[in-house]
């Protein structure tokens, strides 16, 4: 792939701001502070640019070039109006440390915004300091570290994690200085109530749950497993990943959570960035209200300030209020879709996902075939001698579907994890059905067809292998590969 | 719903196909209780021409961006060319996600692979990754990677940090129980080396500071011994001060705002982050990776895949997962768009329209530049009267400046620290020069 490296530079100057009267030796800062060797950053003309980017941008599969069922991660459709309110000056234009009485409506939104996401968790309070998903499951274990160590329960260093957990989760656990115990699912793929049981004990903190969970069931006795957890004196966490297959019908702060992160890059329909910016604001119950992030927005009248008079908080986690941008963009979409829209959002959004299982399990194997919610997980493995389900992901790249999420959760052999969003209509859904069964069959037929895909996409199948034990990872200015 | 293409009938065959009567029955599994809990927001839909009016409306509430900016601290009033914008607004970027397929994402991978190149041109470092959070964040985990790479020792953290990076060390310290000691600074404004602690696993460090002072860091690395060197720099300083690399640091974090990204409230934002090669094992973030494809030709793919969260679960050197790829790209563009010489005159200009400022300011009576003139585009100036009755003057004549409550807060009274970038106009800090020409 060509790279700006590669491009032809230009010559004199880019004409983008104005020129500079005198050389930086005398601007008063001490020769021996400057550098003296230019960074090797090419001067490119600007259709140079251009034609570079836009031609990178058609290797990329994007929500607008196709369906992009990658389970977990709710890539549904991301509204236009969006992106053009995110930009208006009065919003992108705003310096975090600027006086709060010039930034008044950024604050009104902020807790408009928040003010709807308890409500959608049915919760106490809400911080948006958290930037993502992963960032939100930190920030919620910092408040558990902080609840257990203002009650005098230093000791409680256990999170339980069932062994279908997201892999922030143990991640998160470890960097807030949490030892990780893992909890077994059942033969239905529920937690194993027994096995919790067992676990509860004094040095548990408490438990990270996915509700529901990553095989896309619904814990049916969540209530069991929250009083039993609460009962032992531990906190639940939720994490809120899979919010596309309850929101306006259920919520967390009736399961029992005592932290939910929120995705707002998924279910609240904020572009996911080709990896971020996302953000992950957290909704707790009272027992934790006290130790929330600060500076909280507080509310008087029409006036609103930024406290930081707290003395139980945690502190900061970022270094401002959190990602502002994106939630301009999740409120504009709940103002959008009020209640109506919000549980329209999770009735298609499981009805798509119980279509596809439906439709896909005479051909592929369903390890736990029950209702599912917004996503589901197959298996590759039985499909045909010696197909692998990284096979199936890339030969369904030539159908011009972006793979689902391959590999996850680990407890399932081989797994495909699909997960369509209500951003799908039927139509679209029969293509992918269509698809997958057509693979199924060139799988028995003509395997060398998923051994060798893509044959269609901008590259064949990259050797990852490679860039694991042979690391490139800058631009090799002496011996410049074209 | 416009969002939502399925029609009623579309929804009958689909439940009839799965075998339920109605929609309600795909929820059955959601215990009675819960479902009987639930109350509604209370908000009825609105059209999206209503949603873009109630959006300007809260916009223009935000006077701030009819004031003339001299805030700072990490976050500076740049210019940001057009076409930065324009490839940005790409569906086939925005609305991509990680690119856990790399056949299919090429486009993003390969603007890390020039992101993390131009980061490492920048600092002189070896390697980078494709993006944090934000400054603060970075530098917090780039805290995390020193004591897994040092066990031993504590870690002396500058006391002239910008208060927004060090509240979040200090949130993450605690919380990895990280014993943290504080380096005073000296009179010029720097940190006090005879003030280091013996053996420390890490100094962290950030120039220019929280007071725009360009710290002097040569031969600190040596001084260590096995201690590890953080610096927390402004990148784009970079295209006229010596680099992190030079000077022996191990790693290297960065806000990354300057290069392209709207002030936006503080986010998002995008944190830089690079270190040296023997270190890339303990590095946090995800990397992207030259390879070849089955027919010989190069790629692009996620590389040291067995650092992260997603393969060594609580093993892995950091939880983060969703970064801030699209402010990545930002800046790669931008860099790309400005290129090598162009970063200089930039850096150049708003070094000039600083220093040109505080020299006129120096002139008046009562002000004075306490650590004198190797700073960037920020300085911290004392004023002759009470700095927090002078930001209200200013603010009443249309200038934002930093609550002088940070600089208090660092043991400086009587002072005002001012960011000026090439934005600033000579009209506007000729009005600025006139406004605390009346505070003497």
């Amino acid at each position: 792939m060509r790279t700006i490296f590669d491009c032809e530079c230009r010559e004199g100057v880019n004409g983008l701001f104005p020129d500079p009267h005198e050389p930086a030796k005398k601007i008063g800062i001490a020769d021996d502070l400057l550098r003296k060797s230019a960074p090797r950053i090419p001067e490119l003309a600007e259709p140079v640019v251009a034609r570079h980017y836009t031609a990178l941008s058609k290797m990329n599969h994007g929500v607008d070039d196709g369906f992009y069922p990658l389970g977990s991660c709710t890539m549904k459709y991301n509204p236009k109006v969006n992106e053009d309110v995110a930009r208006l000056p009065g919003f992108a234009g705003l310096h975090p440390d600027a006086d709060v009485s010039a930034i008044q409506g950024a604050l009104e939104l902020l807790s408009s915004l928040a003010e709807s996401l308890c409500g959608i968790a049915g919760m106490a309070d809400v911080s948006l300091q958290p930037v993502a998903g992963a960032h939100g499951e930190l920030t919620g274990l910092f408040l558990f570290r902080k609840y257990f160590e203002t009650r005098g329960e230093p000791n409680r260093r256990t999170i339980l994690l069932p062994d279908s957990a997201h892999g922030t989760n143990p991640a998160s656990a470890a960097v807030a200085g949490f030892d990780v115990a893992q909890i077994r699912s059942n033969d239905v793929g529920l937690i194993d109530l027994d096995s919790l049981e067992a676990a509860l004990d004094e040095t548990v903190a408490g438990v990270m749950l996915t509700v529901p969970n990553t095989l896309g069931l619904f814990e049916k006795e969540i209530l069991v497993v929250t009083e039993r957890v609460h009962a032992a004196g531990g906190l639940c966490y939720f994490d809120g990943a899979n919010l596309n297959s309850f929101v306006g019908i259920a919520r967390p702060g009736d399961m029992g959570a005592d932290v939910f992160h929120f995705n707002l890059h998924k279910s609240l329909s904020t572009p996911h960035g080709g990896g971020g910016p996302g953000s992950g604001p957290i909704a707790v119950s009272e027992r934790l209200v006290d130790h929330l992030p600060v500076p909280r927005i507080e509310r008087s009248g029409e006036s609103y300030e930024l406290g930081w008079d707290y003395p139980h908080s945690i502190g900061c986690v970022h270094g401002h209020i959190g990602n502002f941008l994106v939630a301009v963009r999740a409120y504009a979409y709940i103002l959008q879709l009020g209640d109506e829209g919000l549980r329209a959002v999770a009735e298609n959004a499981v009805l798509n996902a119980n279509y596809l299982q439906t439709r896909l399990k005479s051909t592929y194997d369903l390890p736990y075939d029950r209702l599912c919610k917004h996503e589901f997980v197959l298996s590759g493995k039985g499909l045909a001698e010696g197909i692998t389900t990284l096979d199936i992901a890339k030969r369904l790249i030539d159908y011009g579907i972006h793979p689902p999420t391959i590999y996850f959760p680990l407890i399932v052999k081989e797994a495909l994890m699909i997960e369509p969003t209500e951003t799908e209509g039927k139509a679209s859904l029969d293509r992918f059905v269509e698809a997958m069964e057509r693979i199924a069959a060139e799988a028995k037929d003509q395997p060398e067809l998923l051994h060798d895909a893509p044959h269609n996409a901008p590259i064949r199948r990259l050797d990852q292998t490679r860039a694991a034990r042979h690391p490139i990872l800058t631009y090799p200015f002496d011996e410049p590969v074209v | 719903m416009r969002y939502i293409p399925n029609t009623s009938a579309d929804r009958r065959d689909m439940l009839a196909t799965v075998g339920v009567g109605s929609i309600e029955d795909l929820f059955s599994d959601i215990p009675r209780e819960i479902l009987d809990r639930f109350e509604p927001l209370g908000r009825r839909p609105r059209s999206e021409q209503e949603v873009v009016a109630e959006l300007g409306r809260l916009a223009k509430r935000n006077r701030a961006t009819d004031a003339v900016c001299l805030l700072g601290g990490g976050i500076y009033d740049h210019y940001i060319p057009s076409i930065v914008g324009h490839v940005l607004s790409r569906s086939e970027f925005y609305t991509a996600y990680t690119p856990y397929q790399p056949e299919i994402s090429q486009g993003t991978l390969t603007a890390m692979f020039e992101f993390q190149t131009l980061v490492c041109e920048l600092t002189k470092m070896q390697v980078a990754n494709s993006s944090m959070y934000d400054g603060a964040t970075a530098l917090a985990e780039a805290v995390l990677m020193a004591k897994r790479i040092r066990h031993d020792g504590v870690v002396a953290v500058s006391r002239a940090l910008h208060s927004s990076f060090r509240r979040v060390l200090d949130t993450y310290s605690w919380a990895a129980d990280i014993e943290t000691v504080e380096i005073p600074y000296d009179a010029s404004g720097r940190i006090d080396r005879e003030a280091l602690p013996q053996a420390p696993a890490a100094v962290v460090v950030q120039s220019p500071n929280a007071f725009g002072v360009i710290e002097r860091l040569d031969g600190l690395k040596e001084s260590l011994g096995e201690g590890l060197l953080i610096v927390a720099v402004n990148p784009l300083s970079l295209g006229i001060l010596v680099p992190p690399g030079e000077y022996g640091a191990d790693i290297v974090v960065a806000e990354g705002q300057p290069f392209g990204l709207p002030m936006g409230m503080g986010g998002p934002m995008l944190g830089l982050f690079a270190t040296k090669m023997e270190h890339i094992r303990q590095m946090p973030g995800r990397i992207s990776g030259q390879t070849v494809d089955a027919e010989g030709k190069p790629g692009y793919a996620m590389a040291a895949q067995t650092r992260e969260q997603h393969i060594r679960r609580e093993r892995a050197t950091s939880n983060i997962c969703t970064n801030s790829a699209l402010c990545a790209l930002a800046a790669t563009v931008y860099l790309a768009s400005v290129g090598a010489e162009g970063l200089r005159q930039l850096a150049e200009l708003n070094a000039q329209k600083a220093h040109a400022l505080s020299e006129r300011l120096a002139q008046l009576d009562g002000f004075r530049l306490p650590f004198g003139s190797d700073f960037f585009n920020e300085f911290t100036i004392e004023v002759p009267s009470d700095p927090q009755m002078l930001r209200t003057a200013l603010r009443e004549q249309g200038f934002l400046v930093t609550d002088p409550e940070e600089l208090r807060g660092l043991g400086v009274e009587n002072a005002l620290r001012l960011a000026v970038t090439e934005k600033r106009t000579e009209e506007e800090l000729d009005r600025l020069v006139d406004v605390l020409r009346g505070a003497q």
